[in-house]
């Protein structure tokens, strides 16, 4: 067997996926969670390209191209907001972080 | 060869994400999480997505992991102290997640008989050509929002970035 079947791919990124949400669940430091959400959007690229080969057509790289772009705008916009409140409150705990809470 | 490629590249993806969710310290799980981009990378190879794959490496690994090294090293964060998490989560958590990932499995190999599998050069619609092509014509609208996109992310980055000027 020379060729690997399409849903050994699929798995893989649901387990990619699961990894990442458990990291954004259970982890406590920002940064962490952060790229746990990295994570996360990286599995789903790999779930588009992997429809795009099945359906072979080149939409789904379109959109893991797309996918790509909003992580790169999310990276900065939320590492400024990370600086943010590292300057204002001096923690990188996401427990400490809670005003909306009480 | 190739389930060879892909099972080498998997384990190295997998171990890698482990390792970002168990580590302590944020450089480590940074360090990690280029490790899963790269073999994502030539996973993208395998399916045939050679323009993605460069764009992983250098928006991905290059880009957005420098930019978050970049910050820890600014903020110059520390190892996580771990203290009271919330007692839903600690009972729940890795049951709930299992279960979630058991239901992707189950739907995935359910769906997917083992008729439809991936060989290197099966598909050859993602070259540079290609993507252009589609992201000039059909995508144009997305293409030029995305710009738009960008700008409001710089700006808001240097907004909030800023030091206060008064």
């Amino acid at each position: 067997m020379t060729e690997v079947p399409i849903s050994w791919f699929l798995t893989l990124s649901a387990v990619l996926f699961v990894l990442g949400v458990a990291g954004f669940l259970f982890r406590r430091n920002i940064i962490t969670v952060f790229m746990s959400i990295e994570l996360m959007l990286n599995a789903v690229n790999l779930t588009f390209i992997t429809f795009s080969y099945q359906l072979k057509r080149v939409n789904g790289h379109l959109f893991a191209f797309f996918v790509m772009v909003v992580a790169a705008a999310e990276a900065a916009v939320g590492l400024a907001i990370i600086l943010t409140i590292f300057k204002n409150r001096g923690t990188l705990n996401i427990d400490d972080v809670d005003s909306m809470k009480n | 060869m190739d389930v060879i490629l892909f099972l080498v590249f998997a384990i190295i993806a997998v171990v890698c994400a482990i390792n970002v969710v168990v580590q302590t310290h944020p450089i480590s799980s940074a360090i990690s999480l280029i490790g899963v981009m790269g073999s994502l990378a030539v996973l993208y190879l395998l399916l045939g997505a050679e323009f993605i794959a460069a764009a992983q490496v250098i928006v991905y690994a290059g880009a957005i992991m420098v930019l978050f090294v970049f910050v820890i090293m600014l903020l110059n964060a520390g190892a996580e102290t771990r203290k009271g998490r919330s007692f839903m989560v600690q009972l729940l958590g890795v049951p709930l997640l299992i279960g979630l990932l058991g239901l992707l499995a189950y739907f995935v190999q359910r769906l997917y008989l083992p008729g439809v599998t991936v060989h290197f050069g099966g598909f050859r619609g993602g070259t540079p050509l290609d993507i252009g092509r589609a992201l000039f014509t059909t995508y144009l609208l997305p293409f030029e929002v995305t710009s738009i996109l960008i700008l409001i992310a710089i700006l808001g980055a240097i907004v909030l970035a800023r030091k206060e000027m008064d």
